[in-house]
């Protein structure tokens, strides 16, 4: 009997106990809840978001494609003729010449897995993370960026210059030492060539599971 | 209210038809704000500001229903058909249907009847039939274990609830609703919480009046499957109980006579307990007693149970079906008991 009385009590006295600690909160109590998209928390200092590239500091050198462990970065490059200035300066912020046009520097964020990986051995310091995190997009095509500064068709006057070039470098060569013809002319168009052909069935392998995924 | 419709439009269907409109227009708005009132309170009791987005949050439920009107309304395929159909329609009527004896002023009740609130306890019970014929033909376990568990409460708890109102009644010496509010009349300490009208004697019957109080409060948030007691609808482990398989407006009617039960409760607490529509200070203030006042301070005084309603579900976790149980037969069941004879004793003498 005590019990049953004891129980009553501790019922009651419980219950309000409760009920006192939800009305402190309901009327005392700071919403601790952040309007996000008004309202934001600060980033850490190391946070990882989305990459930028400053394509006027790209040399073109491949060492950020090199280190991508996921293949997201994908990078074009045409060898400048003597004389045609890459980019606005031909120089890089640091002043350093560049040599190379990039006329395709693509990142595919839907791949991109934000280790960080591809900033450091960029000797120009041209890609780099910011505090971009949304970006979401309705199409995942839509999530590949494009970094070039080269309309297609400046690409295309510069790829044919550079070919025109590499021709005529050829047969200067040629010209100028008529012994060793055979070994040292398909090395030439080759390199060039070989960006090229390194890049395209990478990037036709990587196409394919972006797309199934 | 209703003599004056006769006197207008004579003794016709139009005249019932008019009536329970203000009744319905109320419940509508009820909702409306109750739903946004318990999203907003529940935020604030978790520290978090619930919904503020759509005018300001205001205009959120009315944002949700226009959802709700554009959802699809998905039958089973293996489900009863006609029985699906035909739940929510008698869960929300038999809800409607209770707010009949409900007196909102002197002027309005929708019939007061001289059994008002024998026919409340009778009318609202029929929910259960309409819960039963939801969970049974939703075809899905879930639904079905719902109703079950629904039913087995809302019966259990009918003992209590008539136990206690059954107290009043003693009192009172009537079942009509407005009889009841009446003999409220003249301040705060007629009030039948307070023992009702009568001598000084009455004060004896305080801790009674006060438990059977208590007892209907309880019994009556456990006949609206709110919380502590809402294991017919327990959504960590039923889904969402007898409503699991419900999508678009059948879901909202659900919805709406769950919070309009949520008033009737609390309006017959309300009115048993807490003077109905009387002012609390009685003749003192004639202003405070003009019909406008007097639905003022029933809709306040029915308002203030609901906000308990919700203060409990966000206070307290859900019972299991033993201890529910157990509240039910062996704390309820025999304090109101002990109340009764109580009460008779006092009466008698």
């Amino acid at each position: 009997m005590r019990k049953y009385f004891k129980n009553i009590y501790l019922g009651f006295s419980t219950i309000w106990i409760g009920m006192m600690i939800t009305l402190k909160h309901l009327l005392f109590y700071k919403n601790i809840t952040i309007q996000y998209p008004e309202q934001r928390l600060q980033l850490p200092e190391r946070e990882r978001n989305r990459l930028y590239v400053n394509i006027d500091d790209c040399i073109g050198c491949d060492q950020c494609v090199r280190a991508c462990p996921v293949n997201c970065i994908k990078i074009e490059t045409i060898k400048a003729v003597p004389g045609d200035k890459v980019g606005k300066t031909g120089e890089t912020s640091a002043g350093k010449k560049k040599a190379l046009f990039v006329p395709k520097f693509t990142i595919d964020f839907a791949k991109c897995c934000y280790c960080e990986l591809c900033v450091f051995p960029c000797p120009t310091v041209c890609i780099y993370m910011t505090d971009v995190f949304e970006f979401s997009e309705f199409q995942r095509n839509d999530l590949v960026y494009d970094f070039t500064d080269l309309t297609k068709e400046q690409a295309e006057e510069k790829r044919k210059k550079a070919e025109e070039w590499a021709l005529e470098m050829q047969k200067k060569k040629e010209a100028a030492a008529k012994k060793p013809p055979e070994k040292k002319v398909p090395l030439k168009p080759e390199t060039n060539d070989k960006n090229k052909s390194d890049e395209s069935p990478d990037s036709k392998s990587d196409d394919k599971p972006s797309k199934d995924s | 209210m209703e003599q004056f419709l006769i006197d207008t439009f004579g003794d016709n269907i139009l005249t019932y038809i008019i009536m329970p409109v203000p009744v319905l227009i109320f419940l509508s708005l009820f909702a409306l704000g109750a739903v946004l009132a318990e999203r907003k309170v529940s935020a604030y009791m978790q520290d978090r500001y619930g919904p503020n987005r759509v005018g300001k949050g205001i205009l959120q439920t009315l944002a949700d229903m226009i959802k709700l009107f554009q959802k699809e309304d998905i039958t089973p395929a293996k489900a009863d058909k006609l029985l699906y159909n035909l739940a929510p329609f008698i869960v929300f009527t038999a809800t409607f249907m209770g707010y009949a004896v409900i007196p909102f002023c002197s002027l309005y009740i929708g019939a007061d009847l001289n059994i008002g609130i024998f026919y409340f306890l009778a009318i609202t019970s029929l929910s259960i039939v309409g819960i039963l014929i939801a969970g049974w033909a939703s075809n899905n376990k879930y639904s079905l274990f719902g109703a079950m568990r629904a039913v087995a409460q809302i019966i259990s708890y009918e003992i209590p609830t008539a136990l206690a109102i059954l107290i009043v009644v003693m009192i009172a010496g009537t079942l009509s609703m407005q009889e009841i509010v009446e003999l409220q009349g003249g301040g705060i300490l007629n009030w039948f919480i307070f023992g009702g009208p009568g001598g000084a004697t009455k004060y004896i019957l305080l801790p009674f009046l006060f438990a059977a109080f208590m007892v209907l409060y309880i019994s009556t948030l456990a006949e609206t499957n709110r919380t502590p007691f809402d294991i017919p609808e327990a959504e960590s482990e039923l889904v969402a109980g007898f409503h699991t398989e419900y999508s678009g407006m059948k879901f909202a009617m659900f919805f709406f006579a769950e919070y309009g039960q949520m008033f009737a409760v609390s309006a017959i607490v309300a009115t048993l307990f807490l003077g109905g529509w009387q002012s609390p200070f009685g003749e003192l203030i004639p202003v405070l007693n003009t019909p406008v006042a007097q639905i003022i301070w029933f809709i306040l005084k029915g308002c203030i149970f609901v906000f308990v309603q919700m203060w409990l579900r966000w206070t307290l976790p859900r019972l299991r079906v033993d201890q529910l149980m157990i509240l039910c037969w062996k704390y309820l069941i025999p304090v109101s008991f002990i109340n009764l004879f109580a009460v008779g004793l006092y009466i008698v003498l």
